[in-house]
């Protein structure tokens, strides 16, 4: 299989949907043996299973096969298997699983393949089993799609917790020579109350690794969480705020050197010809690379790279993305979309009839919306560290995948896999930026071209201009209302863009006729998913039709949308709860405003109500209430945390967010043409979570984004009568 | 050789004078707590203290340091690790979340307070615009300054 990406497992989920019904099986055997050697080398380390091991002194180490860039995952995951295995808190500890075959996250593709399977809850504790076959091939180990939680901890953090905890139970029922049932784990001892016996968890360790696996651990109902659903500090913020923590960037080596990298500005072009001539002579300067697709000058240190990177002169080949503008590429949407017409492009879905629900429609709404390409501006720029010696590779980076990392090292210089090391570290930042291999490719081909441990750094300008870019769009919609100024039709046509495929879609809303239809618009730079994914640009666009709607019905947005939502009263206390909290009804001073947006994606219910202050020369957005229901929340300051978040990152991309291209290159450079939001622009974010469903949980790291953008132009809206149909808000002309 | 006081300790260094303070610190000093994040003083992931004054050290040549004081997010600790107030305020508050921009934010934060032991809201929104959090921890950012400045009146670097 090739190279993964979203897309490409969701059509790999398709030919491989049979395994699903079929392959539920319970996995076989306790696999300690084989990860023992991986995870559990040190003195008196016990693994008791995959994901839990056991020291001497009573240390439980959560093993977590997810990475930190942020969301706090490693504590939430260590916290939903602490839960379950009864374990002290302050006697748990975490360590990122290794880049290996048997810690990929399997989860993810059931989530892909099969969102809405509800699996019967004997089974629940092993359909994950099914996918890990199907999983290891395609080399996943990848943090994203807000799944760590609903996917890694429900299936596997919180099994293996239970599982731990029986295996332990069981060990210290035979060695006291007493039933099962009458004993009980608490702060990771085993209790036995009648005869007042007491042990650690350690005692019992090593007779516990010889258990067979639980086939259905029970797992606690939320009345027993003792962890779960309580405000823990992360155990990663101390080493954050001392500046020990070590991100990708950190790697150090012995006699390693470090290389500057200059890309060729238009995606697919090469490099035709270098003058290094002064390079070359520049101080602590080793090697001077042309790698065809990007030049690297390899120096004692980065400075010295840098330095003399600047003066080569290049000229790059001719590519088919020469010569294209950023009006030409919205040219291209606007026609292709034309050509589209009324029935033309890929059906997304449809009900009813919606060309004639809106010909006999008594009020009609047309709209056209635009978003441009954004950059993920993580603010760790994107680097690597690699080093190839003796038919080894040892490769250092922060990567969201770090299995496929290993596996690119391993294809890219033709070692085998298993000589090839990959080493994780923090990320600082992610925001689906790094799932692309662009950089591991990069920095172990510099490395085959060296003999010693090189660090690539990208500058901000690399990093600003050579990104996998979300992706621009177009996306025009029809509406319909009858004449009491119900919604009748929906009719929406967009670009392309990537997934999830429920992004465009709205099934939460009560409209009768609706059809969504996309066409596919090549361009030449490349995509990656950027936080939120494709709810980034169909939340503003929804939200923003549906606010036209509600004007277009003479209706105030909040409760049109309660009509639009009537029956579903999950999803109306969400809406109520946010408008409660911004105090929706009571008057704003003259030009503020207030506007809400509601969006389900990733599992998790999130409306915003946002309040601008349009009285100045640009928009400022004061306050923004954000009501959230992902179910459960596992770490209620971490999901808040991951709401302001989503607050400050939409927020950049309205005000500002623009990645544009002249002539086939991006133009944008770094923070001065591609600003980030701050402080003194960070309006006062508030937060209500709604555990609405136990069993089901939401994700925390993307929902909070896609309804930002459309509160806030709604809102503006609200004060000024002006309709934003083209992000970002830097471009409109406020005076 | 250039001779510089990084945290109270005399180091030497054999660098080109035009050299960054951030790449001597990090790669010559090997402290990687001061980050990289624009080169060019746009962001502040880079700020050290030059005689108590926040800097953007990739934009600073190590040759203005000779003679002064470096601080660097290392040094704000005590020396048995226990957190300056500024750093406990930023664990109390649960700040972090990426954390890549963290030691320039607390170092930014540590000058306010020395300079301002009670900064208003205004304040701290000016002192901080300098430092950019992709994750976007600003609003904890606040809460924190203002439990640091509620702690400790007189705050102090270690």
């Amino acid at each position: 299989m090739g190279k993964w990406t979203r897309r490409a497992f969701i059509g790999a989920g398709v030919a491989a949907g049979g395994a699903l019904v079929v392959g539920i099986a319970v996995r076989p055997g306790n696999p300690i043996d084989r990860l023992s050697p991986l995870v559990a080398k040190g003195e008196g380390e016990k693994l008791i299973n995959a994901w839990v091991k056991i020291d001497a002194d009573n240390i439980v180490t959560a093993i977590v096969p997810h990475v930190e860039m942020g969301q706090g995952i490693f504590t939430s995951l260590a916290q939903m298997l602490a839960d379950e295995l009864d374990a002290d808190w302050s006697k748990v500890r975490i360590l990122e699983a290794p880049a290996d075959a048997k810690y990929s996250s399997s989860h993810i593709g059931r989530e892909f393949l099969a969102p809405n399977l509800e699996v019967p809850e004997i089974l629940e504790p092993t359909v994950s089993g099914s996918f890990l076959s199907l999983a290891t091939a395609m080399t996943l180990q990848i943090t994203g799609g807000s799944f760590s939680i609903r996917g890694t901890g429900q299936r596997a953090m919180r099994t293996a917790g239970a599982a731990a905890r029986e295996m332990l139970i069981a060990a210290a029922a035979k060695e006291w020579n007493v039933p099962a049932s009458e004993l009980r784990a608490e702060n990771s001892m085993i209790l036995h109350d009648k005869s007042s016996k007491s042990a650690t968890f350690a005692s019992f360790a090593t007779a516990a690794a010889e258990q067979s696996l639980p086939a259905k651990p029970k797992l606690k109902s939320p009345k027993d969480y003792k962890l779960m659903g309580k405000a823990i500090a992360r155990t990663d913020i101390p080493e954050k705020s001392n500046g020990s923590a070590i991100f990708g960037i950190d790697a150090d080596l012995p006699g390693m050197k470090y290389a500057a990298v200059k890309a060729a500005p238009v995606v697919g072009a090469t490099v035709e010809a270098m003058d290094a001539t002064s390079a070359k002579t520049m101080p602590g300067v080793l090697q001077i690379l042309n790698m065809g697709d990007f030049v690297a000058v390899v120096a004692d240190g980065y400075w010295q790279a840098e330095q003399a990177l600047a003066t080569i002169q290049t000229t790059y080949s001719k590519t088919e993305g020469d010569g294209l503008d950023q009006e030409a590429l919205f040219t291209r949407y606007a026609t292709m979309l034309d050509e589209a017409g009324d029935t033309d492009g890929d059906v997304e879905t449809e009900e009813g009839d919606v060309g004639e629900a809106f010909a006999s429609a008594a009020t009609k709404v047309e709209a056209e919306y635009k978003v441009p390409f954004l950059a993920h501006a993580t603010m760790e720029p994107m680097n690597c560290t690699a080093w190839v010696r003796d038919g080894k590779c040892d490769v250092w980076s922060g990567t969201q995948s770090p299995l496929m990392a290993r596996k690119t090292a391993a294809e890219t210089t033709g070692i085998a896999i298993d000589n090839v090391a990959y080493h994780n570290a923090y990320l600082g930042g992610g925001f689906g930026r790094r799932s692309e291999m662009d950089v591991i490719i990069m920095s172990t081909r510099i490395a085959m071209a060296t003999q010693y441990p090189v660090k690539m750094i990208w500058s901000r300008e690399e990093d600003t201009m050579q990104d996998h870019y979300r992706p621009s769009a177009t996306s025009r919609f029809e509406g319909g209302l009858d004449k009491d100024g119900k919604a009748v039709s929906w009719s929406n046509i967009h670009t392309h863009l990537f997934d999830p495929q429920e992004a465009p879609t709205v099934p939460y809303y009560n409209i009768a006729n609706h059809k969504i239809r996309k066409v596919d618009v090549p361009t030449h730079l490349r995509f990656g998913p950027w936080r939120s994914v494709d709810h980034s640009q169909h939340g503003y666009f929804i939200e923003s039709f549906v606010d036209e709607m509600a004007h277009a019905a003479g209706k105030d947005g909040y409760a049109f949308r309660r009509e639009l939502l009537a029956g579903s009263p999950r999803h109306l206390k969400v809406l109520d709860t946010a408008a409660k909290m911004s105090g929706w009804d009571n008057p704003l001073p003259e030009g503020h405003g207030r506007g809400i947006a509601f969006v389900p994606s990733f599992g998790t219910i999130v409306a915003e109500v946002a309040e601008v202050d349009m009285t100045g020369k640009k928009p400022k957005v004061t306050k923004v209430y954000v009501a959230a229901d992902p179910g459960f929340a596992v770490n209620p300051d971490g999901f808040a945390a991951q709401m302001e978040s989503s607050v400050a990152y939409g927020l950049t991309a309205a005000l500002y967010g623009e990645i544009s291209v002249k002539d086939g290159a991006v133009q944008q450079s770094n923070f001065h043409d591609y600003p980030i939001l701050r402080i003194n622009e960070m309006p006062d974010v508030v937060v209500e979570i709604i555990n609405g469903d136990h069993k089901r949980l939401g994700g925390a790291g993307e929902p909070g984004l896609p309804p930002l953008a459309p509160a806030v132009t709604n809102a503006i809206f609200a004060a000024t009568g002006n309709r934003v149909r083209e992000l970002p808000l830097s471009k409109m002309n406020f005076a | 050789m250039i001779t510089l006081n990084v945290n109270g300790q005399a180091k030497e260094v054999d660098v080109d004078p035009a050299t960054p303070i951030l790449w001597v610190v990090r790669e010559n000093l090997k402290m990687t707590g001061t980050k990289f994040g624009c080169g060019v003083a746009l962001c502040g992931a880079c700020t050290v203290h030059v005689d108590g004054k926040p800097v953007r050290s990739c934009s600073t040549p190590v040759s203005e340091a000779a003679g002064k004081t470096i601080t660097t997010i290392e040094g704000l600790a005590e020396e048995d690790g226990t957190f300056s107030k500024v750093q406990q305020a930023w664990v109390d508050e649960q700040v972090a979340q990426c954390g890549y921009c963290q030691s320039g934010q607390i170092m930014t934060a540590t000058a306010l307070l020395k300079n301002n032991p009670n900064p208003s809201d205004e304040q701290i929104d000016a002192a901080m615009a300098g430092n950019i959090c992709r994750c976007g921890t600003y609003v904890r950012i606040r809460k924190a300054i203002k439990l640091a400045a509620g702690n400790t009146p007189e705050t102090q670097e270690a």
